[in-house]
C-alpha cells in the first residue's frame, strides 16, 4: 500500500509552538515518527510521503482543511495514517479532521489518539486506534497502529480490540439474543460489580487541565468571549441561532459601549428582551473598559469572540474551544472571559 | 474563566474558573436592579473574574462575589 502521514510541524522536525503557524506542506518519505512506523509495516507498505501543518494554523485557518486534503489527494495514496497526536488537542483536531476529510473523499484513513484528545469525535466515519497519553509512549502507541493498518490492507475493519475507540458507524445486524435478554445480562453483570460495561456508551466531556493562574492582569491581554449569540443589529453573517457550526469574531477597536440597537442576540434558547436592551448584559464591554482605563486590566483584546451556544453538539463545541484557544494564542492574548447563558 | 448562571452544568463539563450570574439571558447584568446597582453589579463580575483568573486551581472552582452579590445601594 502506498501510505501518506500526517503530522504535525514539531513531529515534522519543522519546530515547536514558535512554528505553529506553519502552512500545510509535504515532505518525501517518512519523517519523524513515520520512520519507526514504516519500519514496523511489512515490506508491502511503504510511507511514500509525509503531509504536515502547524497546529495553530491546522486548528484556525479555515482554509486548512481543504489545503491538507488538496495535499494528500495530489499524493493518490491507498491509505492516509494521521498521528499519533496522542492528548494535544490542536493536533488531535487535525488529526481528526482531515482523516475524515480523506474517508469521505473515498480515501481509507485511520487516525491514532488518546480517548481524551478533543479530536476524538470529529474523525468519523475514520476509524481511530488508541494512542498513549503522551509522546513518551510512542512506541507502543505506533505497533498498536500498525497493527491497524495490517487489518485495513487484509480488507478487515477494525473493532474495539483493535483499540479502535470513539464513535464507530452504526449498523443493523441481527443480535443473537433478545434485548430483554441482553438487558438482563447487563444488569447481572452491574450487579457482580461491574459498572463500566455498556451497549450504549454516554458521551464523554473528557477532562480539563486548568490553565495557570494570571501572574499581572495589569499587564496581561485579555479576550471578552460569548456563547450567547451577540452579534451586530441584522444579523449580517446569519450566524445560526440553535446548532451552530461556527463562530465568528467582531471588532471591539475604539468602542466603549454597546449601544442598545447596534448589537442584538440571536441565542435560540432563551429570551433575548434583556440582552437587547442592554447588550452588556451578555458582554460586559463597560465594565472591562471602565478597568482597562483604571489599568486593572492590561489590554482588552480588539475583537470578541461569538457563537451559539444551543443544542450545539458537544463535539463541535469542543472544536470551537480548540480553535478559539489557538486564535487568541496567536493574538498575544493571555486570559479570557466567557459569558455564558 | 467562566461567567455563568448554570454553575451544576459549569463544573460537570471541567470549567476550572467559575463566577456565578443572577439569571440565564443575563450573565453580566441583572434587570431586575436599577441602572447604577446593575453597572456595579457588572462590574464586580468582571473584578470577581480577574480574582479568578490570578487564582490557581486544580481543578472546577467557584468564585462567588461574596456578601456584595447585587446589594441594594
Amino acid at each position: 500500500m502506498r501510505i501518506v502521514h500526517y503530522v504535525n510541524q514539531f513531529f515534522a522536525g519543522v519546530g515547536g509552538e514558535e512554528a505553529a503557524g506553519t502552512a500545510p506542506d509535504t515532505r518525501q518519505g517518512a519523517v519523524g515518527p513515520g520512520r519507526a512506523l514504516d519500519a514496523m509495516l511489512g515490506s508491502d507498505h511503504e510511507i511514500v510521503a509525509t503531509v504536515f501543518c502547524g497546529d495553530d494554523y491546522a486548528a484556525s485557518d479555515a482554509s486548512a482543511g481543504e489545503e491538507l486534503l488538496a495535499l494528500v489527494r495530489g499524493l493518490s495514496p491507498d491509505l492516509l495514517v494521521a498521528g499519533p497526536a496522542f492528548t494535544s488537542g490542536r493536533y488531535g483536531l487535525a488529526c481528526a479532521r482531515l482523516a475524515a476529510a480523506a474517508a469521505r473523499a473515498g480515501i481509507p484513513s485511520v487516525a491514532s489518539m488518546h480517548p481524551e484528545n478533543p479530536g476524538l469525535d470529529e474523525a468519523e466515519p475514520a476509524p481511530v486506534i488508541e494512542s498513549g497519553k503522551i509522546g513518551r509512549e510512542m512506541r507502543p502507541s505506533l505497533e498498536r497502529l500498525a497493527q491497524a493498518i495490517e487489518k485495513l490492507a487484509g480488507g478487515e475493519e477494525l473493532r474495539e480490540h483493535d483499540g479502535r475507540i470513539g464513535r464507530a458507524p452504526r449498523r443493523n445486524r441481527m443480535a443473537e439474543r433478545t434485548a430483554a435478554e441482553r438487558a438482563v445480562g447487563l444488569l447481572l453483570t452491574r450487579l457482580a460489580g461491574d459498572q463500566e460495561s455498556t451497549e450504549v456508551p454516554l458521551p464523554s466531556f473528557g477532562s480539563v487541565t486548568p490553565s495557570a493562574p494570571l501572574a499581572d492582569p495589569e499587564n496581561a491581554r485579555i479576550a471578552l468571549l460569548t456563547e450567547g449569540a451577540l452579534v451586530p443589529m441584522g444579523n449580517p453573517d446569519r450566524l445560526e441561532s440553535a446548532r451552530a457550526t461556527r463562530w465568528l469574531r467582531y471588532e471591539l477597536e475604539g468602542l466603549d459601549r454597546l449601544e442598545e440597537g447596534t448589537y442584538q442576540s440571536v441565542h435560540g434558547g432563551f429570551s433575548t428582551v434583556a440582552a437587547n436592551a442592554d447588550p452588556h448584559r451578555l458582554l460586559p464591554l463597560d465594565a472591562a473598559r471602565e478597568l482597562e482605563r483604571e489599568g486593572r486590566i492590561g489590554q482588552l483584546h480588539h475583537e470578541y469572540l461569538t457563537t451559539a451556544g444551543n443544542g450545539t453538539q458537544v463535539a463541535t463545541a469542543r472544536g470551537f474551544g480548540v480553535e478559539w484557544a489557538a486564535e487568541l494564542r496567536q493574538a498575544g492574548v493571555q486570559a479570557a472571559i466567557l459569558t455564558a447563558t | 474563566m467562566l461567567l455563568c448562571n448554570l454553575v451544576s452544568i459549569a463544573i460537570r463539563v471541567g470549567a476550572p474558573r467559575i463566577v456565578p450570574t443572577h439569571g440565564i439571558p443575563f450573565p453580566t447584568g441583572d434587570p431586575e436592579l436599577g441602572p447604577e446597582e446593575e453597572r456595579r453589579l457588572r462590574r464586580q463580575l468582571v473584578e470577581r473574574a480577574l480574582d479568578a483568573l490570578g487564582t490557581s486551581v486544580d481543578g472546577p472552582t467557584v468564585f462567588e462575589l461574596g456578601a456584595v452579590t447585587g446589594a441594594p445601594a
